[in-house]
């Protein structure tokens, strides 16, 4: 396992309710797994549960095997690339050298990239379909491109695993189908995906296994056809949905209005 | 390379400059003159008042640039100076207090402002702690400003019910000036800012990822909690024995990042070794300008900071804005 949660609770200072309450989770090589469930549900808290970015109340977070707090945040960094939802950088960096800083964890506090660090830069920009935009500043990106961007400096930390907290929320089709095929590409290569979404269909269509998250717990978990059922979603987004079979094990769900009931 | 060597060109040119222009004009082969040779005309006023004058100028805002660089990216806000947790208003209060108490012009009023500069961070950094002892950027920024507010009105009030001579002392005080310097404030400067500045230029790719948010900044590898702490302790150490030594000089600490920024790009890794260039480079020459522009009195230098960065700042903001 890359990422394990072991009964993973969290109570924010203030909350009646705890944000996680007792989720175990786990991430292993060559596996896609998606996070869903309504919002507030506490999908990005288990994902910094698991990152160690938010103090546990109770449980174990481990990463390759050891508590996540024990790991120097800069080997971290070479084990797990992580996008979370919101970023907001003081400065306006060109599009390469921000993803060179997905390279710092690699390197010492003054030594200069080597050949490698520009190379997997170079692969990484043009993996996530950005080479071309190099030399823009990233205030200048639309919302895709910056998705994007951030996603290649995530490759460049030449990671174990990849963690994306809804890398598809402002793309359009064909970017969050490219960015999804990309990620299922590099999990057919070996790494570890956590993704959390709220695209339910392209949950079904490309994770192994499908976690389904509300009010802090896992509701329902494994593979998509088993997780997104009418009734368990009707119960948990407290909306009424219907459920149809894409493919063979590919759930397409569509919410209903009051009119088709 | 050709940026270093530019930026190096402009130091030597402005430290010429400074050690020229004065009560006494001299001219560059003077001033080399008595460099060379201690019984030279004018050696005394080169080697003795403006020489250290000129290198602690240079020390003293390449320190401020840096800090105000590394606080912009810590605390994630281009306004933010090397003044803005509380030190203003705390090294302010300091030296007014020693001032209406008569301490000693030479060592008492620097020793109680840097004091007071430490206090108040030190105050700012307590109100800035959460219960989970991690430090919040934005309860700093407002712990910092309230903490000044308060210094300053202290010190407002002390000033009011001081008397003339007082008043007038504590008020030059304030607005900062090199003309205290000598080799000795020099050296005791030299021997306090090393540790603080090679801690800060080697935090510099954490301040690179710092500033993407905490959150990114731990994902990419940055101990955030413990980097935050040593910006903090080290920009406030730093500041506070640049107050001591020469007042409150403002708006280097503010522009000079600001500037460099635009032509050396955020990263840290350049912007820092550059700005203290060129933050030591412009203090020089406003120091040379407040000699001269009014002779023979001598302007503070913090006006003449404050004339040019102004301008220079509203000019960087219009181009940033369009």
């Amino acid at each position: 396992m890359i990422l394990e949660g072991k009964g993973l609770v969290v109570k924010y200072p203030g909350a009646s309710a705890p944000a996680l309450a007792g989720v175990d989770l786990g991430l292993g090589a060559g596996e896609l797994v998606a996070v869903v469930g309504p919002n507030g549900g506490g999908k990005s808290t288990l994902l910094r549960a698991l990152l160690g970015t938010v103090a546990l109340d109770a449980g174990t977070a481990l990463v390759t095997g050891r508590p996540v707090g024990q790991v120097p945040r800069a080997e971290l960094a070479r084990i797990i690339g992580a996008v979370p939802q919101r970023e907001e950088p003081a400065f306006a960096l060109r599009v390469e050298e921000f993803a060179h800083l997905g390279r710092y964890a690699h390197l010492g506090p003054f030594a200069p990239p080597t050949a490698e660090d520009h190379a997997r830069v170079k692969d990484a920009l043009t993996r996530a379909d950005v080479w071309g935009l190099r030399t823009r500043t990233i205030d200048t990106l639309s919302g895709g491109e910056w998705q994007r961007v951030r996603v290649a400096r995530a490759l460049a930390q030449a990671p174990q695993a990849l963690v994306f907290d809804e890398p598809t929320a402002a793309l359009d089709v064909r970017h969050a189908m490219e960015l999804l095929e990309l990620t299922r590409a590099l999990v057919g290569e070996g790494l570890g995906a956590l993704v959390v979404t709220h695209e339910l269909n392209l949950a079904a269509r490309f994770a192994d296994r499908i976690v389904l998250l509300a009010a802090g717990q896992v509701v329902a978990a494994g593979r998509p056809a088993e997780v997104l059922t009418d009734a368990t979603l009707r119960r948990v987004f407290d909306w009424p949905v219907a459920v149809a079979e894409w493919g063979p094990g590919i759930p397409q769900v569509t919410p209903l209005r009051p009119s088709d009931r | 390379m050709k940026r270093l060597l530019a930026a190096g060109a402009v130091t030597l040119v402005v430290a010429a400059i400074g050690l020229s222009v004065g009560a006494v004009s001299l001219s560059v082969p003077e001033v080399l003159a008595a460099l060379a040779d201690p019984s030279a005309p004018g050696a005394l006023i080169v080697r003795d008042l403006r020489l250290p004058r000129v290198l602690l100028g240079f020390l003293l805002g390449g320190t401020l640039a840096v800090s105000g660089a590394s606080l912009q990216a810590l605390l994630r806000n281009p306004l933010a100076d090397p003044y803005l947790l509380g030190l203003s208003g705390g090294a302010g209060l300091g030296a007014v207090v020693a001032i209406a108490a008569h301490l000693p012009m030479a060592w008492g009023v620097p020793a109680a402002a840097f004091v007071g500069a430490v206090g108040a961070v030190g105050l700012v950094y307590h109100l800035g702690r959460t219960s989970s002892g991690r430090l919040d950027p934005r309860v700093l920024l407002l712990a910092g400003v309230v903490t000044s507010g308060f210094a300053t009105a202290i010190m407002s009030a002390l000033m009011v019910l001081s008397d003339a001579v007082e008043l007038r002392n504590a008020f030059l005080w304030l607005l900062g000036g090199l003309g205290r310097a000598s080799w000795q404030s020099l050296g005791l400067f030299l021997l306090w800012i090393p540790i603080p500045l090679v801690l800060l230029f080697t935090a510099a790719r954490s301040l690179d990822l710092l500033a993407l948010g905490e959150e990114t900044a731990s994902y990419l590898g940055t101990e955030v909690e413990q980097m935050k702490r040593r910006v903090i302790v080290s920009t406030a150490l730093l500041t506070a024995a640049a107050v001591a030594t020469a007042g409150m000089i403002g708006f280097v600490g503010l522009v000079v990042p600001h500037a460099v920024r635009r032509v050396m790009g955020p990263l840290h890794g350049r912007l820092l070794p550059f700005a203290f260039a060129i933050g030591g480079a412009l203090l020089v020459a406003a120091d040379a300008v407040a000699r001269v522009v009014v002779r023979p009195i001598e302007l503070p230098v913090g006006v003449v900071t404050a004339l040019v960065g102004v301008p220079v700042f509203a000019i960087l903001l219009r181009r940033e804005s369009r």
